[in-house]
């Protein structure tokens, strides 16, 4: 039995996901659908803090809300000629993209809902996932250590600011 | 009322739906690219939702979707230095004018 704030926060963070989902891939104005997605992207920090998993829900609100979309603001606002309304979003396939979607969320949903049993259970309790804990994990190599996957992603991360000033330089 | 599994799978199932409808019929390469991120994001959410409730024991769902946001974050990094490079050369960013790489 779960408390009744958590139910309302569910319901609050279910309806925030699919409202602006639906918002910002139909909207006509594209700093609205950066706006939209930011909405959606709080939401799943959200749904992490009631997993229990707050680094996780912090990095969200981070990376995505503070990084990414900003990303997106500065990139809508180099594309556009300086002094003109941004011009309005259109649409096409429009068909093709609805059968895409709908029959995409159909066979998934047939297949979740076959599931329903297995998948109806409540919240398990988990024990404290302290931030310590995390960092052991990160830099172990033992048998659940992430020692690889740490130092390939700053590999990565570097490859990608040297291939971002280079691609985006002026020549 | 118990909040299951399944009560947090169907926003992400409906937010990933958004993401193909998006992609598929958008024209700007921006919006495209948001559409993209709703994707990737409802991807996440499964990850740490089949993990906290199946294997509350293990963070194996919690690692892999850390290791995600670092990664989706270099790909939209790069991916945005690519757009802004096109519309400095075609001057726009619609997919139906930029036909100079097809052949």
């Amino acid at each position: 039995m779960e408390s009744l704030g958590n139910v309302i926060m569910y319901v609050i963070i279910a309806l925030t996901i699919i409202v602006f989902s639906v918002l910002a891939v139909t909207t006509k104005k594209i700093l609205r659908s950066a706006t939209y997605l930011l909405f959606v992207l709080l939401a799943t920090a959200a749904i992490y803090f009631q997993m229990d998993y707050e680094f996780l829900g912090a990095t969200q609100i981070a990376v995505y809300a503070g990084g990414i979309v900003v990303l997106f603001v500065f990139a809508i606002m180099l594309t556009h000629k300086p002094g003109e309304d941004a011009a309005p979003l259109t649409s096409n396939k429009r068909i093709l993209g609805l059968t895409a979607c709908g029959l995409g969320v159909i066979l998934c949903g047939v297949a979740l809902f076959g599931f329903a049993k297995f998948a109806s259970k409540s919240l398990p309790s988990m024990d404290d996932f302290t931030i310590d804990k995390l960092g052991q994990a990160l830099l172990s190599t033992d048998k659940f250590g992430y020692l690889l996957p740490f130092e390939a992603v700053s590999v990565l991360l570097l490859a990608c600011i040297i291939g971002g000033v280079v691609i985006a330089r002026k020549r | 009322m118990d909040l299951t599994l399944l009560m947090y799978i169907v926003p992400s199932l409906i937010m990933f739906g958004c993401g193909v409808y998006g992609f598929i019929t958008r024209k700007n390469m921006i919006a495209m690219l948001i559409s993209l991120e709703l994707m990737l994001n409802s991807v996440d959410i499964n990850f740490v939702v089949f993990n906290r409730y199946l294997f509350p024991a293990q963070h194996e769902g919690m690692f892999f979707t850390l290791f995600a946001i670092a990664i989706a974050a270099a790909e939209t990094a790069v991916a945005i230095a690519i757009i802004i490079n096109v519309y400095r050369l075609a001057k726009n960013v619609d997919i139906n004018q930029i036909t100079k790489m097809k052949f």
